[in-house]
């Protein structure tokens, strides 16, 4: 091989640093195209439905003619059903957590359970919707009901819980562990009293992800066969629901009919009328709204938390 | 004074007897709160029991009614019709198609996303874009089907004209999109925990940033990148509601992107909008279809562990 003339070494550069510059290019081009759905998605759903955002909008139930549409029994429904998961998901996925973290032994049950929560976490939702269908729906009997909704959802998130508290809690330095036992206190009043709360923030900040993630599955609650068309609200505790006068009990709302916001969106993009189309943007940019304040909340949370290490 | 100290001590041991009382009750209650969170713990493989034993089961009814022989080599899925057929490999095609194109998007944009933001981008950009792109990997994917039905197809039909209104294409393609931040964001995990020594190694050899990302780090954290292509697949295969909207739903043996085409996924979803009754054999291809579906999801992690392990490099 003949020994390259410094032009030569000098083309050569050139030519390596003008592909790094291509390739830096590329990737900002890449990472703007991810920018620009967001942005192009959320003017859209903005621009097409702005004429229906308006107070009526929320305060009516769904109906036949489109201009007179509102989100009621849909935003009602998905506050209820993510209440209800929360309720199932956050204390059994944050005691799975202390669990695997702070007592399990290394065995094999522990190893089965670590790696079904990572399997589990690679399931397609919708297969979650088949389980609660055969379960939740005909085993327990909870029919299609805000309960059987809010279970599945609990479970579909629970790996996601779970990661984020070991995390959480994993990030905690031994000597927390051990001065709080020095002095006396068992394993569990070391994780009352100083794990729990030190892994607080990560626990809410996964939560939150879990929530904002659920909030926006659509599959698994259609398998369950969540009604598209509801104008009525779950019965409120206390108050007299039907003709018959009775007082509804303080639980009856979690085996009522319902509807979510997913599946109403689906439900208006499925209609071949166009006028329909102007709800499903503006019930689109309500729910966009919902997932990504939870979301920015959550990123709000992880920075805040990075910056207030004290150990 | 012998006398107060012997009367001093049995108050004491008394003490020490409460004292030890009071521990054995702390005990109990320790075994019990373990017990407890143990169970919770628990829940998660239950639920992998519930999921096998709820599609195992259904699925036995079905296939006692339905030969598996014409389940796997019937071309046609016609099982709400008087000539019912239930031929999987239709419903398999639209899955395959749809995830093909998906993957045709997402793993040369997240590739690439994930090596700039690894080797080229600085910190404060690094610290923007993995939050934009967790966004983007919120967004719910009814709104991803809305995007492409009422945009993508739109937009495209004006470069195609000939596209229908419902095509596998547009919805693969926003499926793409939505698959990008979980394959970028593994494969950037994976790319940075490459020890520095090898780039610097190469640099050192007068490598520009491109070829030692090309040449050293992408071969370094082949395994890393392996297990985000998996995942990648695993969600593309599993996407339902994008499919719903924008591919239409009806059953079409085909492995052309531009026609509609119903998968495994929108045929559960579109049986289960209808009013099949419960324990009849309509009912129960859902629970086939659902087994099938997790079979193929089950087979791509297999495959991803094993390249995992065969790669894995340890430094």
């Amino acid at each position: 091989m003949q020994p390259m003339t410094t032009e030569q070494i000098r083309v050569l550069i050139a030519r390596g640093k003008m592909k790094d510059t291509i390739f830096q290019a590329l990737g900002i081009i890449c990472l703007a195209i991810g920018l620009l759905v967001i942005f192009l998605l959320v003017g859209d759903m903005l621009m097409r439905g702005l004429d229906r955002l308006n107070i009526e909008f929320f305060t009516e139930f769904a109906s036949r003619r489109a201009h007179q549409s509102g989100i009621l029994s849909a935003w009602v429904g998905t506050i209820l059903v993510m209440f209800v998961t929360a309720m199932a998901a956050v204390p059994l996925g944050v005691a799975a957590g202390i669990y695997l973290e702070e007592y399990a032994k290394r065995n094999w049950v522990t190893d089965i359970i670590e790696i079904n929560i990572t399997n589990l976490a690679a399931v397609p939702s919708i297969v979650y919707g088949l389980l609660a269908l055969g379960i939740f729906v005909y085993t327990f009997g909870f029919g299609q009901s805000i309960l059987s909704a809010g279970l599945t959802l609990a479970l579909l998130i629970l790996p996601i819980v779970i990661v984020s508290t070991r995390e959480a809690i994993r990030s905690i330095p031994a000597m927390i562990r051990e001065g709080s036992m020095a002095v006396g206190a068992t394993r569990w009043q070391t994780c009352r009293y100083h794990i729990i709360p030190y892994a607080m923030p990560g626990i809410l900040t996964g939560v939150i992800i879990g929530l904002a993630r659920a909030i926006g599955e659509t599959a698994p609650i259609i398998t369950i066969g969540a009604l598209t068309f509801i104008a009525f609200l779950p019965p409120v505790p206390f108050t007299a629901t039907g003709a018959d006068g009775v007082s509804a009990g303080l639980f009856d709302w979690v085996m009522s009919p319902f509807t979510v916001m997913p599946i109403q969106i689906f439900n208006w993009t499925s209609r071949p009328d166009p006028a329909f189309e102007i709800n499903a943007a503006a019930a689109g940019f309500v729910l966009m709204g919902m997932v990504l304040s939870m979301n920015a909340i959550a990123i709000y949370l992880r920075y805040r938390m990075r910056k207030n290490i004290k150990w | 004074m012998n006398h107060a100290m012997s009367a001093n001590s049995i108050s004491d041991l008394h003490q020490v007897s409460d004292r030890l009382a009071h521990n054995a009750m702390r005990h109990v209650s320790e075994r019990v709160i373990e017990m407890l969170l143990f169970a919770a713990a628990a829940v998660s493989v239950l639920t992998t029991v519930g999921i096998v034993y709820v599609l195992v089961s259904e699925s036995i009814h079905f296939f006692q009614n339905v030969p598996i022989v014409d389940f796997l080599t019937d071309t046609q899925w016609t099982p709400l019709f008087d000539d019912a057929h239930y031929g999987i490999m239709v419903l398999i095609s639209g899955t395959l198609v749809s995830s093909g194109v998906a993957l045709a998007v997402a793993i040369p944009m997240g590739t690439v996303i994930a090596i700039y933001l690894s080797e080229f981008a600085n910190p404060k950009v690094r610290e923007v874009a993995k939050p934009v792109l967790e966004l983007l990997g919120g967004i719910p994917t009814i709104v991803f089907g809305y995007f492409a039905l009422l945009i993508v197809t739109p937009l495209l039909q004006t470069i195609f004209p000939e596209l229908p209104g419902f095509s596998l294409l547009s919805a693969g393609l926003v499926m793409g999109i939505m698959i990008v931040p979980y394959i970028a964001s593994l494969s950037e995990d994976a790319m940075r925990a490459v020890p520095m020594s090898m780039r610097e190694g190469s640099y050192a050899m007068g490598a520009t940033k491109l070829y030692t990302a090309i040449h050293v780090v992408v071969p370094a954290a082949i395994s890393g990148l392996a297990a985000s292509y998996i995942l990648g697949i695993s969600r593309a295969v599993g996407e339902t509601m994008i499919l719903a909207v924008a591919a239409g739903m009806q059953p079409n043996l085909t492995w052309n992107p531009m026609e509609p085409a119903a998968t495994i996924t929108s045929y559960i979803v579109q049986v289960a909008l209808g009013d099949l009754p419960h324990g009849s054999i309509g009912y129960q291809t859902i629970f086939a279809a659902g087994l099938t579906l997790l079979l193929i999801t089950l087979m791509f992690n297999i495959a991803g562990q094993w390249l995992r392990r065969r790669y894995r490099e340890a430094y």
